[in-house]
């Protein structure tokens, strides 16, 4: 076992494993399974992550090989609805607006965040740092309808950002940024990078505290600047921190809504639609339940292939070190 | 009484104060929502176990489909509405199956028929020398082109999603091209009717598309128009941008009480001076779901807004359009000059005219949201040609009507 040969003060990898002996948890005893005891606990929650998510899941994908309007009965459609999602190419484009959103939701906040959170770690003191974590964090806690609204104000042509890009002198870029079909979508993933920079801070940052000060002097000892500290010391050392920012954001990405309905509806035309808007749109505008459960199913799905391989990559990672 | 009624419509909440006041065994627990929001919960709201007894819906051919309406023809007979004229209850009747409209069963009443047109900054329209309402539609290309060089906004749009404003001046020039080419409105009103083989893609059609895509060219409309939302649009013209605004009479009431003497309205123009003029004629629909707990009761107020004369009066002054009703009836006198004043004399040349259109975006329950908006938004921002906007909306129509 890694536990009985690994140097003692070396800090355990958050995803090692550890025995049953060690965690001082009970062992189960052999052919008697769970104690009940252990289920009491266990029922509520499990309860309700049964009636409002499995069930409901499994509903969908029910429904998706229906023709339903929500109201009358069920008419079998068997796997058209399927067919509908990969050969539409209005579905399709939606699609594809979601990957565009991962650079905005993902990229963006990741790359700035590691920079952000590295300044902090280096520059900053730790009063100010506990400052700069809640001004960061902030939107965060900004209900999105909230910050949909605010910035739909800010990106108007009346809005703060024409009005501070004609006081610079550069009122030739002042427009409608969410009105305009070649920058509405990068303006909706602006909107939903400068939500989830903070959540990534926070969480870089946390990562960063628990690297010992003593790797970075042995890499100055050994001549490291600091981009070789970054990439050799820092990096590794929050490669499980980086992976829940992934997942978090590419969720975020594939499956906005708030964000994308109170700024733009997905207008204008298409430019900004995205599944989760366009399974809303299909359910309960034009009442096609089948297919909008359809379109939920593949979302589902394109979220889990996403999502799998990170999560594999990071685990996997952190096994190794 | 459960009422679920649209935002925006104090009109209708005053009349249920005043039937209380006259009938206090009655009394009112109201629900108000966004048109879009009524649009999209009204099929589950009409189906719960404890639906309103009266309750405003913009499209009612889905409702029929799906047995949640209460059929009125009950109350045709009882109250005798026979006596309203056909046309007014003409777009609440629809076959059984949900489609077409325009005939079968009655299934709604409307509180208040209001039409659309253009209205103008009257001091704007004196900068630009427009001394009266234009004539034709050449005059109004010219009071558009003369506001673009003196200056001034000559349209202020809203176009936002959900919110496709575009169409209103769409659906105006579609009737005057359908005049010119065809003499009348029906093929417009046929499609809003899902009457079978009615198509959106016609020369006619084509034509107004593409006179409102020079429009677009021109910059006749503010730039930001597809970011813009109607109570924006409102905002802003109530505070001196754009000399025009195509709208409804839903707003007379607003500036005779607001801005009194600020605003006037005309029909949109004919192309040819002395020609036809028709327009967006549209009763503001109110039904009865089929499991309302109160559904006489709510016949009854309906009939009362449409007969009593303190409630026309009240529809009158607040809505600002014709309050139906009796064709023996009299209009409500309003004070002369006033634009409901206006708004009530244009409903009597469309009248006259045989020019009152259903409104487009009424014609499927999905249409405006997944076919006309996005479309007349992809116009404005030049992302489509005047026939990508019909192609694209009558394939919208096709589908969602074949749709099992």
């Amino acid at each position: 076992m890694n536990d009985l040969t690994r140097p003692s003060g070396a800090p355990h990898g958050a995803g090692a494993p550890r025995s049953h002996k060690e965690r001082g948890a009970p062992r189960p005893r052999k052919g008697r399974g769970v104690p009940n005891r252990y289920w009491a606990f266990v029922a509520p929650a499990l309860l309700a992550y049964a009636g409002f998510v499995l069930w409901p899941i499994v509903q969908t994908v029910r429904y998706s090989f229906y023709n339903w309007d929500g109201i009358s009965t069920l008419q079998g459609a068997g796997l058209s609805n399927y067919r509908t999602v990969f050969t539409n190419g209005q579905l399709l484009g939606v699609i594809g607006h979601a990957f565009v959103l991962i650079l905005y939701f993902s990229v963006i906040p990741i790359v700035l965040g590691l920079a952000v959170a590295t300044a902090m770690r280096r520059f900053v003191s730790a009063k100010m740092s506990a400052v700069a974590r809640v001004v960061l964090f902030l939107p965060q806690v900004v209900p999105l309808v909230a910050a949909g609204i605010a910035w739909n104000w800010m990106l108007s042509t009346t809005g703060a950002v024409d009005q501070i890009l004609q006081k610079v002198g550069l009122g030739s870029l002042a427009h409608s940024w969410l009105g305009d079909f070649s920058t509405a979508l990068p303006s909706v993933g602006i909107i939903g990078a400068w939500v989830l920079l903070g959540l990534c801070i926070v969480l870089l940052l946390a990562g960063m505290t628990k690297i010992e000060s003593s790797l970075y002097e042995a890499a100055q000892l050994d001549g490291a600047g600091p981009l070789r500290e970054f990439l050799s010391v820092t990096l590794p050392s929050i490669r499980q921190e980086i992976g829940v920012c992934v997942t978090v954001t590419v969720i975020a990405a594939l499956s906005a809504f708030d964000i994308v309905y109170i700024s733009t509806q997905g207008g204008p035309g298409n430019a900004t639609m995205v599944p989760g808007l366009e399974i809303y749109q299909l359910a309960f505008y034009n009442r096609q339940m089948g297919l909008a459960s359809a379109l939920a199913v593949v979302l589902m799905v394109l979220v889990l292939v996403c999502i799998l391989p990170i999560q594999w990559y990071v685990r996997r990672g952190s096994g190794d070190r | 009484m459960q009422g679920y009624f649209e935002t925006g419509f104090p009109d209708i909440v005053d009349l249920t104060k005043l039937f209380t006041k006259q009938y206090p065994n009655v009394t009112w627990k109201i629900r108000e929502d966004p048109f879009a929001v009524i649009t999209q919960d009204a099929p589950l709201v009409m189906s719960s176990p404890n639906p309103p007894d009266l309750m405003r819906a913009p499209q009612i051919s889905g409702l029929v489909k799906d047995h949640l309406i209460k059929n009125m023809d009950g109350y045709y007979k009882t109250f005798g509405w026979s006596k309203f004229p056909a046309s007014d209850l003409a777009q609440l009747r629809v076959a059984p199956s949900g489609s077409p409209q325009g005939i079968g069963p009655l299934w709604a009443m409307g509180i208040n028929y209001s039409m659309t047109g253009v209205f103008y900054n009257k001091a704007y329209a004196k900068k630009i020398g427009m001394t009266k309402p234009p004539a034709t539609l050449a005059q109004l290309d010219a009071d558009l082109a003369k506001a673009k060089a003196k200056g001034l906004l000559p349209v202020e749009q809203f176009n936002s999603a959900g919110n496709g404003g575009l169409i209103f001046p769409l659906q105006d020039l579609m009737a005057d091209y359908n005049i010119k080419q065809y003499g009348s409105v029906a093929n417009i009103n046929k499609w809003v009717f899902d009457q079978p083989h009615a198509t959106f893609n016609t020369p006619a059609n084509l034509a107004a598309t593409e006179h409102l895509d020079t429009w677009i060219k021109k910059g006749y409309f503010n730039s930001d128009a597809n970011a813009v939302s109607y109570s924006t649009m409102m905002g802003r013209f109530e505070h001196g941008q754009g000399v025009f605004i195509f709208d409804g009479d839903w707003e007379s009431g607003n500036f005779d009480t607001n801005f009194p003497g600020k605003y006037g309205f005309f029909l949109f123009p004919a192309i040819t001076a002395g020609g036809k003029q028709a327009a967006m004629s549209a009763p503001l629909t109110y039904l009865i779901p089929a499991a309302a707990k109160h559904a006489n009761c709510a016949a009854f107020f309906l009939n009362w807004v449409e007969t009593n004369p303190a409630a026309r009066a009240l529809n009158v002054k607040e809505g600002g359009s014709n309050p139906g009703g009796p064709s023996s009836l009299p209009i409500p006198a309003v004070k002369p000059g006033t634009v409901t004043a206006q708004t009530l004399a244009a409903g009597k040349v469309v009248a006259a005219d045989d020019g009152a259109m259903g409104f487009i975006a009424n014609a499927t329950g999905s249409i405006d949201a997944e076919g006309l908006t996005p479309a007349v938004q992809k116009l404005l921002g030049g992302q489509t040609t005047p026939s990508g906007v019909l192609q694209a909306v009558q394939s919208a129509y096709q589908q969602e009507l074949s749709a099992p």
